[in-house]
C-alpha cells in the first residue's frame, strides 16, 4: 500500500494530537513498517518500530494455578460435622414421637397387654414376698433381745468365776 | 470452572498484562512476578470473575493499581528495581545497527515519562485499546486521556528528532 506522504503527514500531525482513530493509527503503523520512507518522516520510525517490537513481547513463565484443597477439606469436615449434628437432633426428636400404644399392631398391644399381666402379677407377688420377709425383720429384733440376755447370763458367769477364783489363789500361795 | 476455562478467558489478555507490567515495572523479572501475582489473584477469586462484565478491562486496572503501589512501596524503601535488560527486549528483530539505537531510545524517552502517560501510550500505541477502553480501565475521561497521550507523543517525536539530528551531525 503506497501512501502519499501529504496524507501521511496529516495523519501524524492528528496522531500527535491524540485525535487519531485506531484505523488511521494502523495506516501509520503499515507506512513506517515500509523500507522506503519519505527522508523527513524518519525520526517517526524508531517510534513506530519500538511499537511493534514490544507488542511481541510474550508472558512465558508458568503460573502455579493452585486449587484450594485445604480450604475444601475444611468445608466438607464443617458439612460433615453439621450431618452427625442434624442426624443426633433428629434421632432424639423423631424415636420417642411415634412409638404410641395405638401406633402398634395388635399383636403386639397384645404381646404388650399380656407382659403387663404378667409384670403386675410378679408385683403383687413380690408385695406379699416382702411382706414375709418383714417377718425375718421381727425375728432379727427378738433374737436381738434374746442376745442382750445372753450377755446377762455371761455377765453372771463373770462374777461367779472371780468367785470360785480367790479360792483357788489362796490354795496355791500356801 | 476448571483451569482450562481460566486459561482460555486469561490467555487473550495475559501478554497484555505482562507488557503493561513491564512498562511501569522496567525490570523483566518484576514483571513476570506481578503477572504471576495477579493471574493468581485471578484465579483466587474465579467466582467473581462471572460478574464482571470485562474481566480484561478489570485485569489491567489491577495490574496499572498493583504496578504503582509496587513502585511505591519500593520508593518508599529507598530501593531501586534493578534492571539490566535494556537491550535484549527489542533487539533481536533489529537489522539495523543504527535503528537499533534508535528503537533502544524510544524506550528510555518512555521510560522517563510520567507514570500516567506511560500507562496510556502503552495502552493505546501497543495494545491498540479504544479510548473508550482506556477511560474504563483508568476510570478517567476520555479528554484527559487523549491530552495525555498527546502529550506523550510529542515529548517523544521531540525527543527523537532531537537525537536523530545530533546522529546526523
Amino acid at each position: 500500500m503506497v501512501l502519499d506522504s501529504k496524507h501521511i503527514e496529516r495523519l501524524l500531525e492528528k496522531y500527535d494530537n491524540g485525535e487519531t482513530t485506531l484505523k488511521e493509527e494502523q495506516q501509520l503503523r503499515e507506512y513506517f513498517a515500509q523500507d522506503t520512507i519519505e527522508p523527513h518522516l524518519e525520526p517517526y520510525k524508531p517510534m513506530f518500530q519500538y511499537f511493534a517490537n514490544t507488542k511481541q513481547e510474550t508472558f512465558t513463565k508458568d503460573v502455579p494455578l493452585k486449587t484450594k484443597k485445604r480450604s475444601y477439606i475444611y468445608q466438607w469436615i464443617s458439612v460433615a460435622a453439621v450431618i452427625v449434628i442434624m442426624f443426633g437432633i433428629f434421632m432424639q426428636f423423631n424415636n420417642p414421637a411415634p412409638k404410641t400404644f395405638s401406633d402398634l399392631s395388635e399383636e403386639e398391644q397384645l404381646a404388650y397387654n399380656q407382659a403387663k399381666e404378667a409384670m403386675d402379677l410378679l408385683s403383687t407377688k413380690f408385695n406379699q414376698g416382702t411382706s414375709n420377709a418383714s417377718v425375718l425383720g421381727i425375728v432379727g429384733t427378738q433374737f436381738d433381745k434374746g442376745a442382750e440376755k445372753v450377755e446377762y447370763v455371761s455377765e453372771f458367769s463373770k462374777t461367779t468365776n472371780k468367785i470360785l477364783k480367790k479360792p483357788n489363789k489362796e490354795n496355791k500361795n500356801k | 470452572m476448571t483451569q482450562a476455562d481460566f486459561v482460555n478467558i486469561v490467555m487473550p489478555f495475559k501478554d497484555k498484562v505482562f507488557r503493561l507490567a513491564k512498562r511501569l515495572l522496567v525490570s523483566k523479572e518484576e514483571a513476570e512476578d506481578a503477572t504471576q501475582e495477579i493471574l493468581l489473584k485471578l484465579w483466587n477469586n474465579q467466582e467473581k470473575i462471572e460478574d464482571y462484565k470485562n474481566v480484561e478491562a478489570f485485569s489491567m486496572t489491577m495490574t496499572k493499581n498493583f504496578c504503582l503501589d509496587r513502585l511505591k512501596s519500593k520508593q518508599a524503601q529507598n530501593l531501586k528495581i534493578v534492571h539490566s535488560n535494556y537491550q535484549d527486549n527489542n533487539t533481536s528483530l533489529q537489522k539495523q545497527v543504527e535503528l537499533n539505537d534508535s528503537v533502544d531510545w524510544v524506550s528510555k524517552i518512555i521510560e522517563a515519562l510520567p507514570e500516567q502517560q506511560k500507562i496510556i501510550l502503552q495502552l493505546r500505541d501497543i495494545e491498540q485499546y479504544e479510548f473508550e477502553e482506556i477511560a474504563e480501565m483508568l476510570e478517567m475521561n476520555q479528554t484527559a486521556i487523549r491530552v495525555a497521550l498527546s502529550r506523550a507523543r510529542k515529548t517523544i517525536r521531540e525527543q527523537l528528532t532531537n537525537t536523530h539530528k545530533y546522529g546526523i551531525r
